[in-house]
Order: C-alpha cells, then structure tokens, then sequence
C-alpha cells in the first residue's frame, strides 16, 4: 500500500479563516492591475469570424417578409442565420426551473415585439462585412399598434405583445394574473384611520451599462465539443440555457468565464452565446459576437421600470394601520426574470414594518419596450424607495420625526408579518438609532430606549381576519388622489408605547409546505 | 482591400504590421499585436478603457488611426511592469483596493501615469481631473483617486 506523503504538504494551510478586520487582497486584484484577467475578449482565435445581429426597426411589427439574397451574395459573408436554423427557437429562462412558459424566440418569426429584436443573425470574416451583409437584409415589415405603458397594456383592447400571455401579464400557478398579499382588512382601516396618504411612484429603466459589453466567443473543439468564453455572470445557467435552445446535451459545451467586465445584472440573459455557438456549429469556425456599446445601451436589458401606489391610512399618533399597494412591473416583451421580480417586490410588503392591514396586487406586465431583466436588487429596490419616500411623507403628514417615525413603526421580534411569518432576528430600531447618532440626528430619550428585542409580539402578532374577496377584477383607475399637500394636523406629544407582550403568544399558522422545485438538467426537474 | 505598413515603438520595441485603411489603434494592438490590455468599452471616445500614451501623451486608442502613430511610441499598460515587479502606480491600485471588475483599470493606469509623468506630486484635484475622462461602473473613484495619490511621489514620502 502506498501512502501519499502528506508531512510535505503540512504547512500548507493552516485553516485559519480569521479574516474579518485585516486588508485581504483580492485573488483577481495582480490581474486586474496588469491587464492580464483574461476577459472573454481577450481571446484571439485563428480563423475567427464575426456575428453581428439584424434588429427590429420597429417596436412592434409583423414580418410579411425577410429577403437575405443579397446579403448572402456580400462580400465576406459565411453564413446567414434565420430562425429556423434555431433548434429550439422558443425559451423561457427561467424555464429551468419550471418557472413560465416559453416565450421569447432567439431570432424573431412571425413578429417583433420590441424595437431592436434579432431577427437574422450574419456571421462574416470581419465585423465590417458583417455590418455591410445587414445593410442588404431586406424586411417587409407590418407595423401594428405598440402599447408602452404598463396601465395602457392592460387595458380592455391594448395590443397582444406576446400571444404566450394574452393578457399581457405573466400568468402565475398557471391561473393568476398577479401577485397577490392580504393580510387584515386594509378598506377598513383605511375607513377608520386618521389620514390617508395616496401615492404614485414612477421608476424609469436603468441601463447597467457595463464598461464591457455583452458578448462571447465560440470555438469548435475536439470531441465534437465546443469552447465559449463568455462575459456571462451566470455560467452554468447559460450552459443550460444554450443546451436547450441548440437541443444538445449540455456537456457539449465548455464554457470559460467568470472574469466579467461589469455585470450588475445586465449579463444573466444568455444574450449571445446561443446564436454564437449556432454560428460556430454552422460554419465550423470559432465565432465572436459581442454587442456594440448602441447596442448594450439600446437594446442589452435595462432595470424594469415599476410604478408603484401606495394608499396608507395612518393615526395622528403615527401608527401606520393600513397600507394598500398596487405595482407594475414592465416586463418589456420577454419575461426573461421579471416574473420572478414581481415575487419578490410583493413578498417586501409592506417594508420592514408592523402594519396590521396590508393588501397588495403586484403584476408583471408586458409591453413594447426592451425585456427587462435583473439589477441589483430588481424587484425589491424600487419598491423600498417607494415605501420609504411614502414613510417620509407620512412622518410629515402626522407632524413626527421622519426617524422616530420609523422607530414606532419598525417590526419587532414576535411580530407577525404580512405574509404570516413571525419576525426574527429583527434589526430596523438598531439600524435607525445607530444611523441617528452617526448622523448627529437627535432622537428623544423614548425612542433611544426602544429595542427590536422588546415590546413585539402579543397584540402585534394577531392575525386580523380578511374578508373574502369576488374574484372579479376590479378596474384600476387611471389618476389616483393625492393628500401629500394636507398641512400636518398632529402635535408633537410623543406617542403612546406599542402594545406590551401578552404572553404566551397565540398560535402561529402552519407554515405552508415547501414547494420548490429544484433543476436538476435541462431535461427535467424533479420536486422535492 | 490595399495594406499599408506601418512601424512604431510598442513599449520600447520596434515593431511592423500591415493594417487596413480606417484601423484603429486599439484594434492594431490587440488584433495585430496581440497586445489586450487596453481594452474595448464603447468605441466612441467615452469611456477612456482604451486609454494608451502616445510619445508620453494619453490618447483614446479607439479613437486613433492607427497609421498616426508611425515612427511614434505607443506605451500600453502591458509596459509599464520593470520585469516581475510592479510598477507603483499597480502596487497602490491593488493595496487601496482600487479595481473591482478590473475593465477599467488598464485605462485608468495609463491616465494616472500620464499624470505622474508630467507632475509627480498632483493635488487631489489634478488627480481627478486627470482620470476624468475614465468611467469606472464598479468602485467608484475614491480608491482610485486614493491609489493615485498614494503612487505619488508626496504619497510615497508620506507613507
């Protein structure tokens, strides 16, 4: 029997994972100050050829036509790509785990659905004969009405921007319309409450704008197998997502990343491997095809826009007892993530606050914009700014310290959440006192003594029954009151204290069994 | 389509390629010489990745003809190492924590360079104004500005 000599090795590591508190470096840092991390870019392959994308001129248009004779005729041309060259030409990405239909195509049919779609893909010797081919793509295009506000997209009669979703919302659990919160009965609250403040709030898509842009390199290799290096930030998703859409098992690939120029989200899509990879498959050669910066400003995912009403009742003691809120996330044309961001902007509700009445609708919309995808929070971002400028507002409202205000209203430990879970582990009141001190904001002695530790629960973790709703969808009104200007009615007397523990704590609701489904290949999924 | 040759100083050595009218500078270095570390970030002149210096003067290589530079030197952050050692501009980049994606710092290097150059002890000021025309997405600019500052020859007293 042999035996490894592990005593050379012995000093090798010393296990000691004490990092906090002393200046590590970064293993990619020497890379990163001498040029050399190797993005995908910075690889130069012999033979390579360039793919470049020809886009929808219009937002939305049906396609009577696509003439690529002359463009197959021009000078340096390889191979023209059409949509049906594409294996799999209809995915969903978070089909993997079984999350939405398919219903984004990787080069346009029958139609487009936002301006600068792919329609024909052209893969050349350089990327200026690439650019002159998609010159003399000829299409024939049948411009029909386009719907870019979200409101507007669910109105009776807009436009069908994806016949996957006739409704243009995301359809959830194969039967709803939305994301749906209730908890208590917010009308009768809002009925009773002192001041009711209304609000809406209008995001706008933000673009990532990453210093590199989108892009990737396919190379055939030996064993029939190919090489991407790629500027994704989701690797093994985009393996995946590539295995289905070019229906090959997913260990034909071999995919090199992880060095990414920039990404906050904008490079989760799989926006160019899969055409890339075609391209390489269809010529033999390795292929490139990386976004122009027009073409990642214009057309690479930005942010979703949401607009957001809040409708908030609030007590002249400056409890918050109501708060109704309605959200549209814009989608865009795809669902690409955006239905997943409506889980999570309705499972924020209402903010990290004790409110006992809290009704919320949040939908996923499609439209004719450019499909949105992930940032940096997306889903949840927005809706913070929304609920914590209506927090200021309300503070003003009732004539309280914007941050005393948030005090009285913070969720404590053994309060019951909107969504039926106790609170733990809470930390709102520390954060606000430590975030007064350090900015020098006085606090009064009541609300410097108050704790996330102390006072929850009892009262505060009863579950108010809710009444039942009829199913009918109740039409949403196109400007909604506001009471922001309403001059503050409150003094200044400090409000009573929460209500005291009464212990024991009445019982919780069961916690709904776990359904999640796990993706186990891309030829299943198995529950668990 | 007709080529024309083209010689110039690439970080202190002679070199010869062959480029089609209308090449850029940034495309000749990293195609033809093979040269990556100035980078690609929009081709407009916006973002300053590409950043090079031209006989000591920093330049948008995206933005340059490469034919303009014959007979001239071209410095890239690729030379700006002294063999294995690093030069103390990288040296304060990596210990004020001063890139993150690293897309941008080959081009905001060359920038702090040009400024060391030309005046080894900056302002706060000079500093940023010198990596103006350098988008960083990631840190934000005060590691960087921090590094530069401490890569200076005042930095380096202080330290």
């Amino acid at each position: 029997m042999l035996e490894l000599r592990k005593d050379i090795f012995a000093d090798e590591r010393d296990d000691n994972l004490k990092e906090i508190g002393k200046g590590t470096q970064r293993q990619d840092m020497l890379g990163h100050v001498t040029g050399t991390s190797p993005y995908f870019d910075d690889h130069k392959l012999q033979g390579m050829l360039h793919l470049k994308v020809v886009r929808s001129a219009h937002a939305h248009a049906r396609l009577r036509r696509i003439d690529t004779s002359e463009a197959e005729r021009s000078q340096g041309v390889r191979r023209v790509i059409r949509a049906s060259d594409v294996p799999r030409n209809l995915n969903t990405l978070l089909s993997l785990i079984n999350f939405g239909k398919d219903d984004e195509p990787s080069l346009a049919v029958d139609k487009v659905r936002y301006k600068g779609e792919p329609i024909v893909a052209i893969v050349a010797d350089s990327p200026r004969e690439a650019y002159e081919a998609i010159a003399k793509v000829k299409i024939d295009y049948e411009v029909l009405p386009a719907v870019f506000d979200v409101e507007d997209a669910l109105k009776p009669g807009a436009p069908v921007v994806n016949e996957v979703y006739p409704k243009n919302t995301f359809t959830y659990h194969e039967t709803y319309d939305r994301q749906q919160l209730r908890f208590g009965d917010a009308d009768r609250a809002l009925a009773t409450a002192d001041h009711v403040l209304e609000q809406r709030y209008q995001m706008s898509p933000i673009e990532h704008a990453p210093t590199e842009t989108n892009g990737s390199i396919a190379a055939p290799d030996t064993n029939g197998r190919y090489i991407v290096y790629t500027s994704t930030q989701a690797l093994f998703f985009s393996v995946d997502t590539c295995a289905k859409i070019l229906d090959v098992p997913s260990n034909t690939f071999h995919f090199i990343g992880g060095t990414v120029g920039g990404g906050f989200g904008g490079k989760v899509d799989t926006l160019t491997e899969p055409l890339c990879i075609l391209g390489a498959m269809l010529t033999g050669r390795p292929v490139r095809y990386v976004f122009g910066r027009e073409e990642e400003m214009q057309y690479g995912p930005p942010r979703g826009a949401e607009r957001i009403y809040i409708k908030d009742g609030v007590m002249h003691d400056g409890r918050v007892v109501a708060r109704k809120v309605r959200a549209y996330f814009d989608s865009g044309a795809y669902t690409r993530l955006s239905s997943y961001a409506a889980v999570k902007c309705a499972a924020h509700l209402p903010g990290p606050y004790t409110i006992p009445n809290v009704h919320g609708d949040v939908y996923c919309v499609f439209t004719n914009r450019t499909p949105a995808t992930a940032m940096r929070g997306f889903g949840v971002t927005a809706m913070d700014f929304a609920i914590e400028c209506q927090m200021d507002k309300l503070a003003h409202l009732v004539g309280m310290d914007p941050m005393e205000f948030r005090i009285l209203n913070a969720y404590r430990d053994g309060d019951m959440k909107a969504h039926r879970r106790e609170a733990k582990n809470t930390a709102l009141i520390e954060c606000v006192q430590v975030a007064a001190e350090k900015a020098k904001w006085p606090l009064r002695e009541d609300f410097k003594r108050m704790s996330s530790r102390k006072d929850g629960g009892g009262a505060r973790a009863a579950v108010t029954p809710t009444p039942r709703e009829t199913h009918a969808p109740t039409p949403a009104p196109s400007q909604q009151r506001t009471t922001y200007d309403r001059a503050p009615a409150a003094s200044r007397e400090p409000p009573p204290p929460p209500p005291q523990p009464t212990p024991p704590s009445p019982p919780r609701p069961s916690a709904p069994s776990h359904g999640a489904t796990r993706f186990s290949s891309v030829f299943g999924t198995r529950r668990r | 389509m007709a080529k024309t040759a083209l010689q110039f100083q690439h970080n202190g050595r002679d070199v010869a390629i062959f480029v089609d009218g209308g090449t850029n500078l940034l495309v000749a270095l990293r195609e033809l010489i093979g040269d990556m570390t100035p980078k690609f970030g929009c081709g407009q002149g916006g973002c300053g990745t590409c950043s090079v210096l031209i006989d000591g003067e920093l330049h948008l290589s995206c933005l340059t003809l490469a034919e303009t530079v014959a007979g001239r030197s071209v410095e890239t952050l690729d030379g700006i190492k002294d063999g294995p050692n690093l030069h103390p501009l990288q040296r304060a980049f990596a210990d004020n924590f001063a890139a993150q994606c690293g897309y941008c710092t080959p081009g905001m290097l060359m920038a702090a360079k040009a400024l060391l150059d030309r005046n080894p002890q900056p302002s706060r000021a000079e500093v940023v104004e010198a990596i103006s025309g350098n988008i960083c997405r990631c840190t934000g600019y005060e590691p960087i500005i921090n590094a530069v500052l401490a890569a200076s020859s005042g930095g380096r007293a202080r330290a």
